[in-house]
């Protein structure tokens, strides 16, 4: 049996403690002077974490493993801290039967690097027309609990209060990408005064609200829990918030490029910040900061999305949109969340852990650290400044538009039930 | 001046003025029997066309063979373009034939920006239009062509429509220009609002409100939904081309309704003031924002704006690619010499 020893971890960001990891669980926490025959991992000023959890991954196989594979995706979770991500359905073939998620689920465990929860499409090829196989890819082995189209906005009203109904019968949730088609045909960038000057199609705020607001309000009416993903947009948060206060079950994510960057950067015509939803405005990225802090914006969801450096060495137009996040999420969120003072390390972990977890219904994951539970921890250097340099990647991809920017915070180790994925800043 | 013309924006008053000077003495080269001067002999520009035009592409072209270029037309139908090939790779071919300027025009917004700082090519990237976003050298020569009409009289004032005059050295401060019609998708009324501005014209735009960009009113101008109290005040109105398929995107009613409410007819030409003149970029829907009765009246300038337009690539170029020294005592100094 291997055991590993902690020493003098700020938990959460508390007092130093020794954590003693014993086989897949954590034996103890506290003061453990000695621990015969365990491997000591020296932690002083460092934070320890739960495992992060990501709601929202694109893992690209099957079908586009150009840009990324399970097991890249998954190493480049590892790096990030990552414990557990959830695998979109926008694959080729689409994950809308239990035959795909299976697969998905399979390849995940082979990795060893990371938990991979499939996401189930919400309708037959993401096509917004007839629903998919829900309770079949609930029952398989992947235990889908969590349903979207992400890519597409499920914008027929019928068939989203059907899918949020039909999702009851097994506690699943459906998350939307919320984007009204008809106000975003064409759309490159956020609608504002930016795209105006450059002539770029706008991609207004009120095509995200109006299907937030919408779908708020369907979810209310059945009693179904709705999950919005990547909120972008002031209003929407308000949307969010209202919807809360009614006690309506909602929850929400925020990415981390849109608690840091805006829609200013689209002046250099750069594709690396073409996204979906669109980077927006200053005013939009601190109503967000302020909802992701006082919980109204429930937690943080990379979107990471890998793609093959010629689909960005082009005219903006032509580029496809996405970025990638899984390696640099909990630096941002230090950047822009902790180092700010808004949120301390237990609200990160709450945040990026805990709370994705109640959301995707994992279990063995966002739990406490505490004697008993598996071993799925993360350990965070956070007097670390670096530039970014993606070469240094293990994601396939390399659109990552914090490239040459300087960003706090390492993840030095990250432990997926007792085993080391990540040691000293590095893929084990 | 940079080595780049992207957008009007980048343009200095005194980097504008230098061109539209430039283009005047440009222009004298075209009254002489022999138009052509040796300026960029052995210098090689393509003009790189993804979208028709077939007006700005032989503009172009002649500027290029007037100042002695070597000219290659690349257009996007016929070519690898059109089989899937990528605009670097079209960047990167044009670069290793020896480039020295290349001319795009591209139906892609921030298409020329791309090609001048993704260090593809290196040469000087001139925009030719790009998608809904700019169009510099049309804001350029319509400059160039107010200046004339209503700078050009040996007071400084306007010339009513006698001839053009010649407005060296002057910029356009307190000309009342107005642009009238869908601004949302014209690059022209973007690269004139910055270059008007710049030369110091009072600008206003004129347009249903489904035809005017979000954040307009931060613009440095005017913007009006209604034509006919804004005429009286206007030395130059220029209207801009309306496609009829925007009908169909629900932009405006019908094209009828269009041309009642924001179309120049003879009437509204009547309201203008006595030297004021009536511009266009070309093509024109005549019928749609302009009857024939003013495109054809003495005081429509669109046939003169293309003339000019030759004068002022002419220009572009040459301070572009040339040097730094004055185009034509250039070739008097070295015909002297020759001597």
């Amino acid at each position: 049996m291997t055991k590993i020893l902690i020493r003098g971890a700020k938990v959460l960001g508390g007092e130093p403690q020794d954590v003693l990891i014993d086989s897949e669980t954590i034996a103890s926490v506290g003061s453990v002077p000695d621990a015969a025959g365990a491997t000591v991992v020296e932690a002083e000023g460092k934070i320890l974490l739960p495992g992060l959890v990501d709601l929202h991954t694109h893992l690209r196989e099957p079908g586009r493993e150009d840009s990324e594979t399970v097991l890249t995706g998954t190493r480049a979770a590892a790096a990030g801290g990552y414990t557990a991500v959830h695998a979109m359905a926008n694959t080729f073939p689409v994950a809308d039967t239990a035959g795909v998620v299976e697969q998905v689920w399979r390849l995940g465990r082979e990795s060893g690097y990371c938990d991979v929860q499939p996401v189930g499409a919400v309708t037959v090829g993401l096509e917004g027309k007839q629903l998919a196989e829900l309770g079949a890819m609930a029952e398989s082995a992947a235990a889908v609990r969590v349903f979207s189209d992400d890519g597409k906005c499920v914008d027929d009203a019928v068939i989203m209060r059907r899918a949020l109904e039909y999702v009851k019968a097994f506690d699943g949730v459906v998350a939307q990408h919320a984007q009204e088609p008809r106000l975003t045909e064409g759309a490159q960038m956020n609608e504002g005064l930016v795209s105006g000057e450059l002539g770029l199609r706008g991609w207004p705020a009120v095509a995200e609200e109006s299907i937030i607001a919408r779908d708020v309000l369907l979810a209310a009416h059945v009693g179904s829990r709705v999950h919005i993903c990547h909120l972008s947009t002031a209003g929407s948060v308000e949307l969010v918030r209202w919807a809360k206060s009614k006690g309506w079950n909602v929850t929400a994510e925020v990415t981390p490029h849109h608690l840091l960057l805006t829609d200013e950067l689209v002046r250099s015509y750069n594709p690396v910040y073409k996204v979906n939803p669109p980077l927006r405005t200053e005013a939009d990225v601190m109503a967000l900061r302020e909802a992701l802090a006082d919980g109204t914006i429930d937690c943080v969801a990379t979107d990471h999305a890998p793609h093959p450096h010629e689909d960005k060495d082009c005219e903006w137009a032509a580029a496809a949109m996405g970025m990638i996040g899984l390696e640099t999420a909990l630096s941002v969120v230090q950047h822009t969340m902790v180092d700010t003072g808004l949120l301390d390390w237990a609200g990160v972990a709450d945040r990026m852990s805990f709370r994705p977890a109640v959301i995707g219904r994992l279990h063995g994951h966002g739990r406490p650290v505490a004697a008993g539970e598996p071993a799925n921890l993360t350990l965070v250097d956070p007097q670390y400044r670096g530039v970014v340099n993606p070469v240094g990647f293990a994601s396939r991809s390399r659109n990552t538009p914090y490239e040459g920017i300087e960003l706090p915070g390492r993840v030095t180790a990250t432990f997926l039930r007792g085993k080391a994925t990540v040691m000293d800043g590095k893929l084990a | 001046m940079k080595r780049h013309l992207i957008s009007a924006a980048d343009l200095t008053r005194d980097d504008a003025l230098l061109v539209l000077d430039t283009a005047e003495e440009m222009a004298r080269v075209a009254d002489r029997p022999i138009k052509k001067l040796p300026t960029l002999r052995g210098r090689t520009v393509v003009n790189l066309f993804f979208e028709d035009s077939t007006r700005t592409r032989i503009s172009f072209e002649a500027a290029a063979k007037r100042l002695s270029a070597d000219v290659i037309n690349f257009s996007a139908k016929g070519s690898s373009v059109s089989k899937g090939e990528s605009l670097k790779d079209t960047a990167l071919t044009l670069e290793a034939m020896g480039a020295d300027a290349v001319v795009i025009r591209h139906h892609a917004s921030g298409a020329p920006h791309r090609l001048a700082t993704s260090g593809w090519i290196g040469g000087s990237v001139v925009n030719a239009g790009d998608g809904t976003h700019e169009h510099p050298t049309q804001a350029l020569l319509d400059a160039f062509t107010m200046r004339r009409h209503l700078a050009g009289a040996p007071d400084g004032g306007p010339t009513y429509h006698r001839e053009p005059g010649d407005g060296t050295g002057r910029d356009l401060a307190g000309r009342r220009i107005t642009i009238v019609g869908d601004v949302l998708h014209s690059r022209v009324a973007r690269s004139n609002v910055h270059l008007l501005n710049t030369l110091g014209a009072e600008i206003t735009l004129v347009a249903p409100p489904t035809l005017l960009p979000i954040g307009v009113e931060t613009w440095p101008c005017e913007v009006s939904y209604d034509l006919d109290p804004i005429l009286a005040k206007t030395d130059a109105v220029m209207m801009l081309r309306v496609q009829s398929e925007r009908m169909n995107a629900a932009f405006f009613p019908t094209e009828r309704e269009y041309a009642r409410r924001y179309g120049l007819d003879g009437a509204r030409m009547a309201a203008l003031p006595g030297h004021a003149i009536v511009m266009h970029p070309g093509p024109m829907n005549r019928g749609m924002e302009i009857t024939a009765e003013v495109a054809d009246s003495g005081r429509c300038t669109v046939v003169e704006q293309v003339a000019n337009g030759v004068s002022v690539r002419m220009a572009v170029l040459y301070l572009l690619l040339g040097g730094n020294e004055p185009a034509i005592t250039t070739a008097r100094t070295q015909e002297n010499n020759d001597r």
